[in-house]
């Protein structure tokens, strides 16, 4: 059975569940529904979760856990004798698996899969003929774990609709059984609602988890091959694709740190100032204009935002302030970039910042004007320090973002690794140095590429820093008004 | 508590605010209609009246809170001290360092207690140094009556305080400017009967320096605590005079129906 008819017809019991479900508590009630705990639908709700919520997590389970059955009843059949040399077990196991799935096609087209089976040669020209292409010969170990695999799948999916089938029905039985008028259906139905949601959250911390336990398991591949202390004391980054390569994170974290900062110089004040002002000054009409205005910022894609600093600020910058003061010519700089990225969190500071400003009571500004205070020393003493704290998360939001960004960065500074002070230096970040380490053309296992995930760990690391210290600030500040 | 104090010796003042003709416009809604008050110095008066007469209104006419609302329309003559309040020469920031106010709600800034206190001196440049400061602090704490209670805390959070002690803190901070009148937006009507009664007691030692304006929802609290009562009435001034005969002999009869519990 398809793996979309099952769920079709799981969905058909549940569907039916319902029915079933609503119909005995109304019987059971005698037909008054003032006579069950709950409204009828409930009691249907409760009898389709009782169907698909088993069914559907063992359906889950079984399919994760699927793969590595048939992968190792496929490995049983193959010799560290069969592995050519030069070659290694995954690619003798994706030839095999192109072999089932050959072997399929051919049993689908009416051919006598078993007798070919004992003719590698024959077979071969058989599935080139169905438009499978295999590169080797098949060999018969490889033949006979192709067949594994196949026989493996057909029982799995076999013993997979047998169980969820089984499953569902037990489930509907389990719940047909329990409605009774005093079954408290609507606090299950809530129960279910809390799992759910509990489910959502699991989903999002685990992904988080996931992401950071893949990118450790590389990072520790890469420090096996290439010595922690070079990569964390070296100041100099000179990947040679040849190999013995110098590979130090810090002109790459320096880079980072100073387009950022620049960036953030930019964006601080003008966001925050303008939050001001369309928070506490601003007409009504004014604001629902100007708001969405900034707004639009946030929404140009950071090509475009390169593009800009490209074709435009980095010559401009370069012919007027770099060449004249003697800075240097490069019309690639850290200062363009700075500039664009943080024209660019101009809105994340100045929408978070106006909505957290608007949050402050007003109760505190009329104490505050009511004592004769004028405006702006409302907003300096009083406003101000009460939204610090959200403030303060607006900007390590703002910053985590510069810190993030790659394409106004590759072509507004560069991607020459250099540390230097001077700000109209072209120099380049952490997150353009991943892109071009995993685009090159090298092999996945050299030092050169895994190189990518040991700065995709430092560059999580260092956002992470960056929002555990919002967290702290917030919470240490927070409860101070009301 | 004290019991209700119907009869009594009202001295005879100079008066501090005069109102002529006012009426307040929220948009197209008119607020306020034709309110005529005189407010004497060193006495309490006390604005009483159903939710939504127009007696906050009238209150925050009096030092242009109303400016802060983009909405409102101020029209009539206000005079404190027979100075036109309402004069474009007049700065409604020096007038509201004058006219002190304490809101419904209490407010303190997420400040410490001694800066809460200081927060008007040190905009208003009162004092000359750091121990004025300290003093002035103290004696407008002792004045609120929150001095013994926070005298060793003067740093923690004004925002930490029970809700009682706020509003108190909140009345140090006003008086903190030396006003000359303070209006008071029902103060109490977010405390309990025990913090009620420490800040009636208040403002009565209060009068003795300023011209108090309570707006108040309690008939009791007005008997108790004023000299003069205004009942106000959908935007109108219906009745204004001696306390005791507002509640004792009221010549109008929404005043009576009100006082007596009918309307409102």
């Amino acid at each position: 059975m398809s793996l979309g008819l099952l769920c079709l017809i799981l969905l058909g019991l549940a569907a039916a569940a319902f029915f079933l479900g609503r119909q005995r508590a109304m019987a059971a009630a005698g037909g008054d529904v003032r006579r069950l705990h709950s409204l009828p639908g409930f009691y249907g709700q409760i009898t389709a979760l009782a169907v698909i919520v088993p069914a559907f997590a063992v359906l889950v389970v079984w399919l994760l856990a699927e793969g590595f059955v048939i992968q190792s009843s496929a490995l049983s059949h193959i010799d560290v004798a069969d592995v050519p040399a030069g070659s290694d077990v995954s690619l003798v196991m994706a030839d095999v698996t192109r072999l089932a799935r050959g072997l399929a096609t051919l049993a689908a087209n009416g051919t006598d899969v078993e007798a070919l089976s004992h003719d590698p040669v024959a077979l071969k020209t058989a599935l080139g003929a169905a438009g499978v292409a295999m590169g080797n010969d098949p060999t018969p170990a490889m033949i006979d774990a192709a067949k594994a695999v196949r026989t493996t799948a057909a029982q799995s999916r076999l013993g997979l609709s047998v169980v969820t089938l089984a499953l569902a029905l037990a489930g509907l039985g389990w719940a047909l059984v329990r409605i009774k008028p005093e079954f408290r259906a609507r606090n299950a139905t809530e129960t279910v609602a809390m799992g759910l949601l509990i489910g959502a959250s699991l989903i999002a911390v685990l992904t988080t988890v996931g992401i950071v336990l893949s990118m450790l398991s590389e990072t520790i591949h890469f420090f096996g091959i290439y010595p922690a202390t070079k990569f964390f004391l070296s100041a100099t980054w000179t990947p040679r694709f040849g190999g013995g390569s110098d590979l130090g994170i810090w002109p790459l974290v320096w880079g980072t740190v100073y387009v950022s900062v620049i960036a953030l110089i930019v964006a601080v004040p003008i966001g925050l100032l303008s939050a001001i002002y369309l928070s506490e000054y601003a007409s009504r009409r004014v604001r629902g204009i100007v708001k969405p205005l900034i707004e639009i910022l946030a929404g140009i894609p950071t090509i475009v935002y390169g593009l800009f600093a490209l074709i435009t600020v980095g010559p401009l910058l370069r012919d007027w302030i770099a060449v004249p003061m003697g800075f240097g010519n490069s019309s690639s700089s850290v200062m363009t970039a700075g500039l664009v990225m943080g024209i660019m969190v101009i809105p994340f500071v100045s929408s978070l910042s106006d909505d957290i400003i608007n949050a402050v009571p007003q109760s505190l500004r009329d104490g505050s004007l009511g004592l004769g205070a004028t405006p702006s020393e409302t907003i300096r003493k009083v406003v101000l320090p009460a939204a610090l704290p959200g403030i303060v998360g607006a900007v390590l939001l703002a910053a985590s973002r510069a810190i993030g960004e790659t394409m106004i960065v590759v072509l507004g500074a560069g991607a020459a690794a250099r540390l230097s002070l001077n700000p109209f230096d072209a120099m380049t970040t952490v997150t353009v140095k991943i892109v071009s380490q995993l685009t090159g053309d090298t092999e996945f296992n050299s030092p050169e590429t895994l190189v990518a995930f040991a700065l995709g760990l430092t560059l999580f690391t260092l956002t992470l820093g960056l929002n555990i210290l919002a967290l702290v600030i917030v919470r240490k500040y927070r409860e101070q008004y009301e | 508590m004290k019991d209700l104090r119907l009869e009594r010796d009202v001295r005879t003042e100079t008066n501090k605010i005069e109102a002529r003709g006012v009426q307040v416009y929220y948009g197209t809604n008119h607020a306020l209609k034709d309110v005529d008050v005189d407010i004497l110095d060193k006495t309490v008066t006390a604005f009483i009246g159903p939710s939504g007469c127009g007696k906050s209104t009238f209150l925050r006419c009096l030092n242009r809170m109303n400016d802060t609302v983009a909405s409102a329309k101020v029209q009539g003559k206000i005079t404190l001290e027979g100075e036109d309040i309402y004069d474009p020469r007049v700065d409604p920031v020096q007038l509201r360092a004058k006219i002190g106010m304490v809101f419904q709600k209490p407010n303190p800034f997420p400040k410490s207690i001694y800066d809460n206190v200081a927060y008007g001196p040190k905009i208003h440049g009162l004092t000359r140094n750091k121990a004025e400061l300290d003093e002035v602090v103290e004696s407008c704490l002792r004045k609120a009556a929150l001095w013994n209670e926070v005298k060793d805390r003067l740093t923690a959070p004004g925002t930490g305080l029970s809700g009682g002690q706020q509003q108190r803190l909140c009345i140090a901070r006003a008086i903190a400017t030396s006003p000359e009148v303070l209006l008071m937006d029902e103060p109490c009507s977010a405390l309990d009967p025990i913090a009620t009664a420490q800040v009636e007691e208040l403002i009565d030692e209060l009068r003795s320096q300023f011209s108090v304006v309570i707006v108040t929802h309690s008939m009791q609290q007005a008997a108790r605590v004023s000299q003069k009562t205004a009942f106000f009435h959908l935007g109108h001034l219906v009745e204004y005079g001696e306390t005791g005969t507002i509640f004792t002999n009221p010549k109008d009869p929404r005043t009576e129906s009100y006082i007596t519990g009918r309307i409102g």
